[in-house]
């Protein structure tokens, strides 16, 4: 396996307590602000999509140490460099040393609060029916792949149970990967306590996650 | 304001490192034209004032006092949220989840840190982070004690990991006494971690 996330923490022990936050508290450093902004910008411009960006951020390796912006900076340091939009001495430089390359949009001040209205809906046409049906019981994925994906460790290899079906939604695998959409059903799958952790689970707990069809096949 | 760093003595210069290293990265983009500095300012404003939980709060209080609110809101989320002014970026997709006597509801995103953010706004640090993501899915009774909500023994814990662009917003049981208040009074009492699931909702007098 070359493809190695550190952001599937599901379960995962001695991770420390919770630290509890005020409503209010957004930020905590005046670069935070920024390191948000120029993400949202840099993404509205669509020189990549949103499941690009998470797989450049889950394979930082030095993830488990980074505050979460920071984490932002560098997988967004990352895109910019992978795709030629930026080089890596003018990070170093703080400047612009090459002619920059066309971007397909810049977002605008004036643009800011319509394009965050409108959002970018993942839902698709269905071009064929739903393989499996509200009540189905069904079976994860087992195997580990070698690029992003969005089915938790946690879950894999588990039975559970179709609850809702979410429509047709661009497929994070293909799509953080470049290969286009491929759009695919998307179901709400929910497993028992026990399912994911074995008799110490605890009593009358049930966890769903949302699975696209690929992961899935029928549990027989 | 607190962070978990706070009390390391390195702090002060790695802070200075990153915010330095922030400007120059802003610095490339904006002459590369790349980015508008002036929505940069937009965009920091939009998440600062305008798009936060009193949204969600508006939202779960109206369910609460008009019942064909409440209905279309579990019936299609994206489109009742929509009919009060929130949509967008993050919360394309939105579910609501009721609580009730026998089940409680709780969000994480095991995987980053997926958010409704049209209806909360930007997630408090400790959801996106390791201790919460981790144990959300294993541990959510000891992890509902840390914010120190204890649920009765009977009462089912459901917990939804946001692994695809579905955005949950939980709404929590209304508290009792409250028959006479106003929507708006009603919104007060509605925190953000009330609709994570990771709190309840206030009742009348009580503090923050």
């Amino acid at each position: 396996m070359s493809y190695r996330s550190h952001a599937d923490l599901g379960g995962r022990e001695d991770c420390g307590r919770v630290v509890r936050e005020a409503e209010g508290e957004l930020f905590h450093a005046a670069w935070e602000p920024s390191a948000l902004a120029l993400n949202l910008a840099m993404g509205a411009t669509g020189a990549w999509n949103l499941d690009m960006s998470r797989a450049a951020r889950e394979t930082l390796p030095n993830y488990a140490s980074l505050r979460y912006y920071e984490i932002w900076i560098e997988g967004l340091r990352n895109l910019l460099v992978e795709c030629g939009l930026v080089v890596q001495d003018e990070i170093a430089a703080g400047r612009m040393l090459h002619p920059p390359r066309p971007v397909p949009r810049v977002l605008k001040a004036a643009d800011v609060a319509a394009t965050l209205a409108k959002g970018s809906p993942t839902e698709r046409p269905a071009t064929r029916p739903a393989r499996f049906a509200v009540g189905e019981r069904v079976l994860t994925r087992w195997r580990e792949v070698d690029h992003h994906t969005r089915l938790p460790g946690y879950a894999r290899g588990k039975a559970g149970t179709v609850e809702h079906i979410r429509g047709v939604h661009v497929f994070a695998d293909a799509n953080a990967q470049g290969l286009g959409e491929q759009p695919q059903w998307l179901y709400t799958v929910v497993f028992d306590g026990r399912e994911l952790w074995g008799e110490t689970a605890e009593a009358r707990l049930r966890v769903s996650i949302d699975a696209w069809e690929p992961y899935l096949e029928p549990a027989s | 304001m607190a962070h978990d760093h706070d009390d390391e003595p390195h702090d002060h210069s790695e802070l200075g490192e990153m915010e330095a290293r922030v400007r120059a990265l802003e610095t490339v983009l904006v002459q590369k034209g790349y980015v508008d500095p002036g929505a940069l300012d937009v965009l920091i404003d939009m998440y600062q004032t305008k798009i936060g939980p009193r949204n969600g709060a508006r939202v779960v209080a109206k369910a609460w006092s008009d019942p064909a609110f409440r209905a279309w809101l579990l019936e299609d989320a994206t489109a009742a949220i929509a009919s009060l002014g929130y949509s967008g970026r993050q919360g394309e997709h939105m579910v609501a989840l009721e609580n009730t006597e026998t089940r409680h509801n709780m969000v994480v995103c095991t995987l980053c840190s997926c958010y409704p953010w049209p209806v909360l706004g930007l997630p408090p640090t400790w959801y996106k982070s390791a201790p919460y993501r981790s144990r959300a899915v294993k541990d959510p009774r000891g992890l509902l004690a840390d914010f120190g909500v204890e649920l009765a023994e009977s009462t089912e814990i459901r917990v939804w990991d946001s692994t695809a662009e579905v955005r949950y917003l939980v709404v929590p049981r209304r508290p009792p006494g409250t028959a006479q208040l106003t929507e708006a009074q009603l919104a007060e009492l509605v925190t953000r971690d009330s609709m994570i699931g990771t709190g309840l909702a206030k009742t009348p007098g009580q503090g923050t």
